[in-house]
């Protein structure tokens, strides 16, 4: 079994069979983060460059954890220090780190459509680790990972995703796995966070918290991303707080057996409170170890077909 | 091989083990996917019965420590390793269905080694069809089957394909 397409660029689009290939085979590796030797010999001979023009701290040691427990061989790469401060160009850097011999390439990148662009210039195989505000595919899928664990499916379920969705990609990602496996998807936030035409996406909007949690399973919160918060688009983190906090309080509109995500890095007391996520209720940290396992499952369903098939 | 000669060469294989190690104490079954694993369970169930001792079973999912994963069009689909109990210090009864190449083997060896250091690893296989490409050997046989390159053994088993029984595909499809 084989992923449609050679790279993962992102969720929109990707069929069913594809997600779940990846969910199933994530399963199996989850398993070899148990062991007591948690590494296996799958990817030796396969050069890893992680590419980051953005800060990031779970994603990049995640995507490092699962190269190396796969024994890949990883390089990395951060735009502060190396020679992008001198001006050298996206294309330019990738085709310099590719003629070093190497055959993936898992890139961060601020610009929308980064890894794309990359597929058209260079050989290797792209893996998306947050593009922009576009797609952020492997937390979406480590997301939807972890729901099916503790539910045993995503169909019928009711997810709300909630905050800051007009700047992330996070949420992008979710919506459009979620909704290809068939959960009933919200998203709330203050319409200034909302991005125009969200309706087109096929999810219900709301710009009421308490009718947006109301009977849902899952509550993904996203987080408030104040770095790209200068234009005035919120009157205060404590207003926001106030009307889209994730409060013990507000729980109670859930369902039995509900579920509290949030991607990380969060604001405490922000978009979620303190008490929410170190609650029982919260996944926010095995989401953190299922990154690890969806990420190795990803790289290893990405790394066949090199070579002719040999039926033995 | 039919259901009555699978059956017959198990509880042989049984004997042979017990004689081998003098007794079950210590010894530990670990079968691989997927028909591998199923002849693990029968066997195990069949040492407990004569050696009185309930025996640990496991399975191991060799994929990941295959040698032509990179090579494949199609990557194999990963399952589960299942092996909860400790190998350090028992002797191992690693079960396969058909011994072949080799090659299975020695990706089980070392997926096995990665999880501790025991005693000593056994091979026991229901179908020995010859063509070596490595240097390893069974301890354990049900049949030694002679075959060519361009002949497919085909081990079915009941919990898997509705019947039990050992064909040879003479039609050239090649491959076990």
């Amino acid at each position: 079994m084989s992923l449609r397409s050679r790279h993962l660029l992102g969720l929109e689009g990707m069929p069913a069979d594809d997600i779940n290939l990846i969910l199933d085979t994530a399963v199996s590796f989850k398993e070899i983060l148990t062991r007591k030797i948690p590494k296996v010999p799958t990817l030796r001979g396969v050069t890893v460059v992680n590419l980051f023009y953005e800060p990031s701290t779970r994603t990049r040691i995640s995507f490092e954890l699962a190269e190396k427990r796969l024994s890949a061989d990883t390089v990395n790469f951060s735009a502060t220090g190396s020679s992008v401060a001198k001006g050298e160009t996206l294309k330019d850097t990738v085709l310099n780190i590719e003629a070093m011999k190497i055959d993936i390439v898992v890139i961060r990148h601020q610009a929308s459509g980064a890894p794309h662009y990359l597929t058209s210039v260079c050989q290797s195989i792209i893996v998306n680790a947050g593009d922009g505000a576009h797609e952020h595919p492997t937390q979406g899928l480590l997301d939807i990972y972890t729901i099916r664990e503790k539910y045993g499916r995503i169909e019928g379920l009711k997810v709300v995703i909630v905050g800051d969705i007009k700047h992330s990609r996070v949420a992008r990602s979710n919506i459009w796995g979620l909704l290809t496996l068939g959960a009933d998807v919200s998203v709330c936030g203050p319409p200034t966070l909302l991005p125009v035409e969200m309706e087109k996406f096929g999810v219900k909007v709301f710009d009421e918290i308490d009718r947006a949690l109301a009977g849902a399973d899952v509550v993904n919160v996203m987080r408030l991303q104040r770095e790209r918060q200068q234009s005035g688009l919120l009157p205060s983190l404590r207003e926001y707080s106030r009307y889209y906090g994730i409060t013990t309080e507000r729980l109670k509109k859930l369902n039995e057996n509900f579920t509290i995500m949030h991607p990380g890095p969060m604001n405490r007391g922000v978009e979620i409170s303190s008490e929410v996520a170190e609650g029982p209720y919260s996944v926010i940290l095995p989401q953190v170890t299922n990154g690890v396992a969806v990420r190795m499952a990803i790289l290893y369903l990405l790394s066949g077909g090199r070579g002719k098939f040999d039926e033995q | 091989m039919n259901e009555k000669s699978i059956a017959l060469a198990l509880t042989r294989i049984a004997h042979e083990i017990i004689e081998r190690n003098k007794g079950t104490e210590n010894v530990v079954i670990i079968g691989i996917r997927t028909r591998g694993a199923i002849l693990a369970e029968r066997l195990a169930e069949i040492l407990s019965r004569i050696g009185k001792l309930s025996l640990p079973v496991g399975v191991i999912d060799i994929t990941l420590y295959r040698d032509d994963v990179q090579d494949k069009l199609d990557q194999p689909v990963v399952q589960k390793t299942d092996m909860l109990f400790d190998i350090v210090d028992k002797i191992v009864i690693l079960v396969d269905d058909v011994l072949y190449t080799g090659r299975t083997i020695r990706a089980a060896l070392d997926e096995i080694i990665d999880f501790g250091r025991p005693r000593a690893i056994q091979l026991a296989v229901l179908i020995d069809r010859g063509h070596r490409e490595l240097p390893i050997g069974p301890d354990f046989i049900g049949k030694v089957v002679p075959t060519s390159h361009s002949e497919r053994v085909e081990v079915h088993l009941t919990e898997q394909d509705g019947v039990d029984e050992v064909n040879i595909d003479r039609s050239g499809r090649g491959g076990v």
